[in-house]
């Protein structure tokens, strides 16, 4: 009887996946025991939460998603919308909006809702893509991501950018389009650099030439390279971190846990994370490979796809190679919403890969 | 793009997929490259600088030498008081602040000028105190609201002291608060470890002079600090060394007695042991309480003291030059002796002026000393035999003489300041002026250069020095203030070693004439009056020297003003046969030497030697003197 419930339960669960899963959240839990013991508890509640919402959406089919794919997003963008005209602002960005009871960030949803809507687009195209549909697919990529980076919320943005062009490429657009939109996209960096806000062009600027500003803009790449550095080849040891633990770090339970790691770990706690990372992409590409129909490929590649956008922008961030934006190190950072977001895509991964022999029958 | 079937659409996606996965692996191996290059190569510069961030040193301040005088009376010292502290760059609105602390703190006008003056001073993110000295209820007062001010804080500091307050302030000079130029003075010695969290520095004086010696090795505790500068944990210490005490030549008391003496008139006393050079009061009147200075000086008080017709901050021992007047007549007298252009017994007449060229010179008695030899010449004071003396010696014979007793020369005391002072002599017009009319030499100026006027002009030091040198038999000492400098750190005590400068070559005959003239100064002459009922054999030299020249008429000193007077000299040592102290004294525009001078060497003399203090100052001699 009870053995029989929890065959029921594990059932819609990839054992590689969810093995992967665990061992990033159990590194988790360690880095965030010495960067911030005080958030411990919350953040293994937060984990659980995650693991029920993929649990859940894991035994959801890929079929019932794709009806949710249109309402979601449309749902997504008057939202965000709704964000534009009356969102709370909170540390100079307006993303908040309440609806009574609660604070919701549309611009989250967007992460899941986007390749969801491109993929199910697609699927309906499947027999007649021409240019047109990925004309129209790239217009309904804009929208949404143009309403995220007003808000703004460039890292955000980003990453709902870079979710719905995963679609597009895997979906077949040409390599000459591609190449053709690259040199567009090149040629009119000058005018993107004059729709950038101030703040954000100076993290550019910063990145270039950190020690311009040590005391300024740029002391937080300084000061998680530094912690980078410092930590070398076998780290100083967990808990012996001087920067993390004196505070030198800035967000050091949030978007820069990675220096934490580094610092404390040296290259081979990286090396453990960069291997965990590729293991989880390799097996969501490895479930996108045998999925049956476009739209669980494009919806499966795209989510593991992202998982690699979050891990490399922050990363690369923290290390001083990109602009400071605020994403998340995937698993690892404190916070409930990206962590729910991220296991939503593991459920979904799990989902169409559980399903791919049903539908082939 | 179409695909025909399933199959070609499936491996069309495989390949964007591959194509996908491999830029995955291209995009970690390039932050792996990152990583690599940051914690291997890069390594220990990174790792440098997180110990920079995280390690503080805090430099921890030695306390001052104390100056200690002669019979260990202490004449600075330290004392540890709360300081109520701003630190500009931690406060948004200053004079707010100001205002709403003093709501708390009494904070007054002066407080806050002195505020100001220390923040336009102000070098770098330091923190200025804004009231000194709190008691323990204001402490306890502020603490309780501290919460309320950022940026302000109470801090114990050591403060310097001055516990004699005015007396020896131009001996023992004072600290201020440290300027560029002072932290030029640290850069060029290469002190700038040692003086980090130092805020004063020596500014005049020995405090000036021995600031390496006093201020001592600057501690430093390596303190584990956090982003926000907060001190997390001390990892080690290296505990400060006090500056080492000096100790002194003077004696307080006398030094006190002879300030006492000049009441309230204006001058320079210097008095030196002879066998060693060491000094054993230098007064300049009036002094100035440098206790003002150390918290810096307000600007009410700091005007006081600049514009202050009496110059209060001006060293007269040291940097005032004065003509010497008859004090400079022993001396021409031994140079006649040493020529061989007198003996003691010629003697010649004087019948109150000497003709030179057509021009006369006065004698100051009218009628003149008559029939005058060597002796009578130096106790009565003659001008006539020293106008007549210094015509047969010459210019330049009189100056290479004088010169061998420091005259016109920096004496090398240990503090700074010292004026050269005017010793005349051909050479020197030369040099002095620029109309060839002006830089000859004329025969008529030779005149009255005998009696110490003309372009004479010494410093109080030089007179003194010149008198222990006489008292000492030739041998000349450079005069110094400290006797010794006790190393904190070894417990030795250095002793700044009497050097003697040279011995003039002089005959032991000649010397002892002049000495005995001057014994008759003080038994029978000019000097008898302030020494009269004296228990111990004193000799002296009574001086006048001219500050405003009163063309062939007769000096009176109530038809001129005040500061139109002539200054009033003195030069003594004592015991006459084994002199122990040797003086100058000098008081502006006190008149007659014998009436303003004397009486104030009579009771440094007499505490000195016997041990006797006066109750009054000096009295001047009102006494109609008739010649000086």
């Amino acid at each position: 009887m009870l053995r029989n419930l929890w065959q029921r339960l594990v059932a819609p669960i990839d054992p590689p996946l969810m093995a992967l899963a665990a061992l990033l959240l159990g590194y988790a839990l360690l880095v965030l025991a010495s960067a911030s013991p005080e958030r411990l508890a919350s953040q293994a509640l937060n984990m659980l939460v995650a693991l029920v919402v993929m649990r859940l959406v894991a035994q959801v089919p890929p079929q019932k998603m794709m009806h949710f794919a249109l309402p979601v997003f449309v749902i997504g963008v008057l939202l965000l919308i709704a964000v534009a005209l009356f969102g709370d602002i909170s540390k100079g960005a307006r993303r908040w909006l309440n609806i009574g009871f609660m604070r919701i960030q549309p611009s989250e949803i967007m992460k899941i809702a986007m390749p969801l809507m491109l993929a199910w687009y697609f699927q309906r195209h499947e027999t007649t893509l021409r240019l047109r549909e990925y004309a129209v697919a790239t217009l309904v990529l804009v929208l949404p991501v143009g309403l995220i980076a007003k808000q703004p919320d460039l890292g955000t943005a980003i990453l709902v950018f870079a979710a719905g062009c995963y679609v597009i490429f895997l979906a077949g657009l040409s390599w000459k389009v591609i190449a053709g939109l690259f040199v567009a996209a090149c040629a009119s960096a000058p005018l993107a650099w004059s729709l950038l806000r101030d703040y954000q062009k100076s993290r550019i600027l910063t990145l270039l030439d950190p020690e311009s500003d040590p005391l300024g803009k740029g002391f937080h790449i300084i000061q998680s390279t530094i912690a980078i550095g410092s930590g070398g080849i076998f780290g100083k040891g967990w808990g012996q971190g001087t920067q993390a633990q004196l505070e030198f770090i800035p967000e050091r339970h949030t978007d820069f846990i990675f220096a934490v790691l580094s610092e404390e770990l040296g290259l081979i706690g990286i090396t453990v994370l960069l291997a965990l990372y590729a293991l989880l992409i390799g097996r969501g590409l490895m479930i996108a490979a045998n999925a049956p129909t476009m739209f669980t490929r494009l919806l499966a590649g795209s989510i593991t796809l992202i998982f690699f956008t979050y891990a490399f922008v922050n990363m690369g961030m923290v290390s001083g190679i990109l602009p400071v934006v605020g994403v998340p190190l995937p698993f690892i950072s404190y916070g409930g919403t990206a962590l729910v977001t991220l296991f939503l895509g593991i459920g979904i991964l799990m989902s169409i890969h559980r399903h791919r022999m049903l539908v082939q029958q | 793009m179409e695909f025909k079937n399933a199959d070609d659409e499936l491996h069309y996606f495989r390949r964007r997929l591959t194509g996908a996965g491999s830029f995955v692996l291209f995009a970690f191996v390039v932050l792996f490259a990152r990583f690599v290059w940051l914690q291997v190569f890069q390594h220990s510069y990174y790792q440098t600088r997180a110990e920079d961030n995280r390690i503080s040193l805090v430099p921890i301040l030695p306390n001052r030498g104390l100056i200690i005088d002669r019979n260990g009376v202490v004449l600075a010292r330290n004392y540890s008081a709360y300081t109520l502290e701003i630190t500009p760059s931690k406060v948004v609105d200053l004079e707010k602040t100001i205002d709403e602390l003093e709501q708390v703190i009494e904070i007054q006008a002066k407080d806050r000028k002195r505020f100001k003056r220390l923040l336009e001073e102000s070098r770098n993110f330091e923190s200025l105190p804004i009231r000194n000295r709190l008691s323990d209820e204001e402490v306890a007062k502020f603490i309780a609201r501290r919460y309320r001010f950022p940026g302000v804080d109470v801090k114990a500091r050591l403060f310097r002291q001055y516990p004699f307050n005015e007396s020896a302030s131009h001996l023992l000079g004072y600290i201020g608060r440290i300027t560029d130029r002072d932290l030029t003075t640290i850069e060029e010695r290469d002190m700038e470890d040692n003086y980090r969290g130092t805020e004063h520095f020596g500014k005049s004086g020995l405090e000036q002079k021995y600031e390496f010696d006093l201020h001592g090795q600057t501690g430093f505790e390596q303190v584990e600090v956090d982003s926000s500068g907060r001190a997390v944990r001390v990892l080690s210490r290296i505990p400060p060394v006090a500056g080492n005490n000096l100790t002194l030549t003077v004696d307080a008391k006398l030094q006190e007695v002879a300030e006492q003496a000049f009441g309230d008139r204006r001058g320079a006393l210097v008095a030196i042991e002879p066998a060693t050079g060491g000094i054993l009061a230098l007064v300049s009147m009036p002094g100035f309480d440098p206790n003002l200075f150390v918290d810096g000086i307000d600007t009410q008080s700091w005007d006081a003291l600049n514009n202050s017709l009496d110059k209060p901050m001006i060293n007269r021992a040291l940097n005032g030059t004065y003509p010497p007047g008859s004090t400079f007549k022993p001396y021409m007298a031994l140079a006649a002796l040493e020529n061989g252009k007198r003996t003691p017994q010629q003697t010649i007449f004087d019948p109150g002026y000497y003709n030179f060229g057509g021009h006369v010179f006065h004698d100051d008695k009218k009628g003149g000393h008559g029939s005058v030899n060597m002796y009578k010449s130096i106790v009565e004071s003659c001008d006539t035999y020293y106008y007549m003396l210094a015509n047969d010696l010459g210019i330049d014979s009189i100056a290479g003489f004088m010169r061998q007793f420091g005259f016109g020369q920096r004496t090398g005391i240990d503090i700074e300041g010292e004026s050269e002072g005017v010793l005349p002599s051909q050479e020197w017009k030369r040099k002095r002026f620029k109309r060839p009319d002006q830089q000859r030499w004329y025969a008529g100026e030779t005149i009255s250069i005998g009696i110490g006027q003309g372009y004479n002009a010494y410093t109080p030091i030089q007179l003194a020095q010149a008198m222990a040198t006489l008292a000492n038999n030739g041998v000349m000492y450079r005069p110094h203030i400290v006797k010794f400098v006790a190393d904190t750190k070894t417990g030795a005590a250095i002793p700044v070693e009497p050097r003697p400068l040279r011995t003039i070559p002089l005959k032991p005959g000649n010397i002892e004439i002049i000495k005995q003239a001057l014994v008759g100064v003080n038994k029978e002459g000019t000097g008898s009056r302030a020494f009269v009922g004296a228990e111990y054999v004193s000799a002296g030299k009574t001086g006048t020297a001219q500050v405003y020249s009163l063309k062939g008429e007769k000096y009176s000193e109530g038809h001129v003003k005040e500061r139109m007077r002539d200054h009033a000299l003195f030069i003594a040592f004592a015991p006459a046969e084994q002199p122990r102290i040797a003086l100058a004294v000098l008081v502006e525009n006190g008149g007659f030497g014998a009436q303003a001078a004397a009486p104030i060497a009579r009771q440094v003399l007499d505490y000195y030697l016997l041990g006797k203090r006066p109750k009054t100052p000096a009295p001047a001699d009102e006494t109609d003197a008739e010649e000086d």
